[in-house]
C-alpha cells in the first residue's frame, strides 16, 4: 500500500531520457514525530512514507487537513530530520547539509510573507541571493540579474519596484515564487501556493509550475488540497491521511475510488477524461466538482 | 532597482557624524556658563595639538573637565541604547521593541544595585550584573510574552511593561533599605541621568561597545531575513539560533552597560531606529550604523536639554527622552494596531 515499485519516469520524455536523468529525490520509509515536550498537541507521527522523483517532475502532495503533508515537506526541506528511513537529494540527506549549502538546493515557498516593514519586491527577491557568497554581503550586479530574471520568469517584471505591502495575492504569491527561484535550486516545495488563488489563478500557477520544471529542470513538490488540478499537471502524486502515507504513484494509479475516500472520507467518484486523466466528483452529483479542501481551516502541522 | 552599496553607508555614516559634530559643539557651548563658538573651537583645537596652558583655565576645566566627559558619556550610551532597540526589534519582529520599554533596562539597573551592594569592591561587578540582569530579563519576557507557543506582540509589549513594573518596585525597595531613602539615586536608575561620572574609564566602556555593536553588525543581513520570518529565513539559508544567540547576549551587554553608567533611560532604542528607518530604509546593513549614530545625536541633546531647560538646576536626561518619547511611542502604537 506504501509504495510503488519501480518510479516509472512520467512526461513527455518517457523512456528515451530515462537514463539521463537518474532520480533526484528519494524518499524511503521517512518517518517523523513531534514529540510532546515543545508541542501543545497531542504526538503527531508521520508513518514511513516512499516515493522519489526526477527534475522536471511535478509531485503532489493531497491529503486532508493535518494529515501531515507539511510535515512531509519539511521533511523534504531538511528542516526535519526524519526518525527513521532516509530522505535524499542527489544522495545527501537535505537535514544534513550546512543550512547555506542547503538553501543553493531546495528552496521553499512560503504561502505569504508578513513583513514588519514594507519592502521593495526587488529587496524581497535579493533575499534570494543570500546562499551566495559571504554571510554578511552586499549585493552586485550579478544578484540583480538574476533578481530580473527570476521576476520575469513569473511574469512579474514590472512589479520590480513596487512596494510588497501593495501587491494583490495572486502578485505577492508571484513575487514569492520569484524569491525561491532566485536561489537557484535544484528541488523546489510549495507549501498551499494556490490558498488564496482564484481558479484562472490557480491554474496558471499551475502552468508556470510545470513549465518552470521544465525550463530549469527543478523538481518540484507541491502541497495542495486541489485534487482535479494536481491530476491534470503533476506527474506522480503522494495521498496521505492521518499521518500515514495511503499511496504515491502517478495520477491514474493513486485515483482509486476506495482510495480517495478512505483518505477524504466523503463518498467520492474517479472519472478518466479524454486525454486519460483522472477527474474526481462526488458520488451521485457527477456535476460537483470537489475542487478544493476545506479552505476555511488551515492545516495545523 | 539600487541595492544598498558600502559606499551609501559611508556617506550615511560621514553626513550623521557631521550632524554628531555640530550637536557636540552646541552642547559644550550651552550651559550656565556659555561659551562662544569661536572660544569653543579654539580650546578644542588647542586641546587638540596639546597646548594646554594656552586655554584659558575656566574654560580647559568646563570643555574638558566637565561638559566634554559627560557628552562622550551621552555618545556613548545613546548609541548603546539605540543599536540594542533596533536588536530587539528584529529579533522580537516587534517595531515598539526597547529596552525600557522591554524592562532590559530595569533588570540592569537592578544587577548594578546589587552589585553596588554585594560586591562594592570590585568595580567590574556593576557593568557584570547589569550584563546579567538585561539577560535574564530579556529571556523572562520573551517566555512570558508567548502564547500558544508564539510570540504575540501586544503580550511581549504588556510582559516588558510589567516587568519593567515590577523590577522597578525591587529597586525602590532596595534604593529605601539600604542607602536610606536616597532620593536622587532612585531618578539615576529609574529615570537615568548623565551627571554622575562613570567609575569605570570612557575608554573601556568605547571598546566594549565596539565590540557588542561590531558583533550584532555582522548578523545583519541575517537580521534583515529573520525580520521576513524566522522559518523563511531558516530556509533561506540562516542559522537562526546562533544569530539569536549572538543578538540576544550582545544587545543585552550594550543595554547592560548603558544602564551601569547612566541609569535607565527610555525610549532612546525605540525612536532612534524608528527615525533611521523613515530617512535611510530598514535594510539592517545601514540601519544598524546609522542607529549608533543617531542615538549618540539623540542623547547628547537630550542631555544638553536636561541640562539647560531648568537651569541653574538639572533634570534627569530620561525625563526628556521620555517626555518626547512617549507620546511618539503612542503614535506608533495606535498606527500600528488601529
Amino acid at each position: 500500500m506504501s509504495a510503488h515499485g519501480m518510479p516509472a519516469p512520467a512526461g513527455r520524455d518517457a523512456a528515451a531520457g530515462w537514463m539521463q536523468n537518474p532520480v533526484r529525490l528519494v524518499v524511503e520509509q521517512a518517518s517523523y514525530a513531534y514529540s510532546a515536550s515543545d508541542r501543545d498537541a497531542p504526538d503527531f507521527t508521520l508513518g514511513p512514507a516512499t516515493f522519489s522523483a526526477r527534475q522536471r517532475e511535478v509531485v503532489g502532495i493531497l491529503g486532508p487537513n493535518a494529515s501531515g503533508k507539511s510535515t512531509l515537506l519539511r521533511l523534504l526541506s531538511g528542516e526535519f530530520k526524519p526518525l527513521s528511513g532516509r530522505v535524499e537529494l542527489d544522495g545527501k540527506p537535505p537535514s544534513q547539509l550546512p543550512l547555506r549549502e542547503r538553501a543553493q538546493r531546495i528552496a521553499m515557498v512560503h504561502q505569504e510573507s508578513t513583513l514588519m516593514f514594507p519592502l521593495r519586491v526587488w529587496e524581497y527577491v535579493l533575499q534570494g541571493r543570500y546562499p551566495y557568497g559571504r554571510r554578511l554581503r552586499f549585493e552586485n550586479e550579478g544578484d540583480c540579474l538574476m533578481v530580473e530574471n527570476a521576476l520575469a520568469q513569473v511574469g512579474a517584471k514590472q512589479l520590480l519596484d513596487r512596494r510588497m505591502d501593495q501587491l494583490s495575492g495572486g502578485e505577492g504569491q508571484r513575487v514569492i515564487l520569484a524569491r525561491a527561484l532566485a536561489q537557484q535550486p535544484m528541488l523546489l516545495l510549495l507549501d498551499e501556493p494556490t490558498q488564496h488563488l482564484d481558479i484562472g489563478g490557480k491554474v496558471e500557477l499551475m502552468r508556470r509550475l510545470r513549465k518552470l520544471a521544465e525550463e530549469n529542470r527543478y523538481t518540484v513538490v507541491v502541497v495542495t488540497h486541489e485534487l482535479n488540478l494536481a491530476a491534470e499537471f503533476f506527474d506522480s502524486i503522494v495521498l496521505v491521511q492521518r499521518g500515514k502515507c495511503l499511496a504515491s504513484g502517478k495520477p491514474a494509479d493513486v485515483y482509486r475510488r476506495e482510495l480517495l475516500e478512505q483518505a477524504f472520507e466523503t463518498e467520492l467518484d474517479v472519472e478518466m477524461n479524454a486525454s486519460g486523466k483522472p477527474r474526481v466528483v462526488l458520488r451521485g452529483d457527477a456535476e460537483t466538482e470537489i475542487a478544493e479542501g476545506d479552505a476555511e481551516t488551515p492545516e495545523k502541522n | 532597482m539600487r541595492p544598498l552599496t558600502p559606499r551609501r553607508i559611508v556617506a550615511i555614516c560621514a553626513l550623521l557624524t557631521g550632524v554628531l559634530f555640530v550637536v557636540v559643539v552646541f552642547s559644550l557651548q550651552v550651559g550656565a556658563y556659555p561659551i562662544s563658538v569661536g572660544d569653543v573651537a579654539m580650546t578644542l583645537v588647542r586641546g587638540a595639538l596639546g597646548h594646554w596652558n594656552s586655554i584659558p583655565s575656566s574654560d580647559r576645566l568646563i570643555v574638558f573637565g566637565l561638559r566634554l566627559p559627560r557628552i562622550a558619556l551621552g555618545i556613548l550610551v545613546g548609541a548603546a541604547l539605540s543599536v540594542s532597540g533596533a536588536s530587539f526589534q528584529a529579533l522580537l519582529r516587534n517595531p515598539l521593541a526597547d529596552p525600557y520599554v522591554l524592562g532590559v533596562s530595569s533588570g540592569a539597573a537592578l544587577g548594578a544595585i546589587l552589585a553596588l551592594v554585594w560586591l562594592p569592591q570590585f568595580p567590574w561587578a556593576m557593568q557584570g550584573l547589569a550584563f546579567l540582569g538585561a539577560l535574564a530579563t530579556i529571556a523572562a519576557v520573551y517566555f512570558l510574552g508567548r502564547r500558544k507557543g508564539q510570540l504575540d506582540s501586544t503580550t511581549l509589549l504588556l510582559a516588558g511593561i510589567i516587568s519593567a513594573s515590577f523590577l522597578s518596585a525591587i529597586i525602590m525597595f532596595l534604593m529605601t533599605t539600604v542607602s536610606g531613602r536616597d532620593l536622587r539615586g532612585m531618578a539615576f536608575w529609574l529615570m537615568g541621568d548623565l551627571g554622575t561620572a562613570p567609575a569605570i574609564g570612557l575608554g573601556f566602556l568605547f571598546v566594549v561597545l565596539l565590540i557588542g555593536i561590531g558583533a550584532i553588525y555582522t548578523t545583519s543581513s541575517d537580521l534583515n531575513l529573520i525580520l521576513t520570518g524566522e522559518q523563511e529565513a531558516h530556509h533561506l539559508g540562516v542559522n537562526v539560533p546562533r544569530v539569536k544567540l549572538v543578538v540576544y547576549v550582545s544587545a543585552s551587554l550594550l543595554t547592560g552597560l548603558a544602564v551601569s553608567v547612566s541609569g535607565a533611560i527610555g525610549y532612546v532604542g525605540l525612536l532612534i531606529p524608528h527615525v533611521m528607518r523613515m530617512l535611510f530604509g530598514s535594510d539592517y546593513r545601514v540601519l544598524i550604523p546609522a542607529s549608533a549614530i543617531g542615538g549618540a545625536i539623540a542623547v547628547a541633546l537630550a542631555d544638553t536639554l536636561a541640562r539647560t531647560v531648568v537651569a541653574p538646576t538639572e533634570l534627569p536626561v530620561g525625563a526628556v527622552t521620555a517626555a518626547i518619547g512617549a507620546p511618539v511611542f503612542i503614535y506608533l502604537l495606535r498606527r500600528r494596531f488601529a
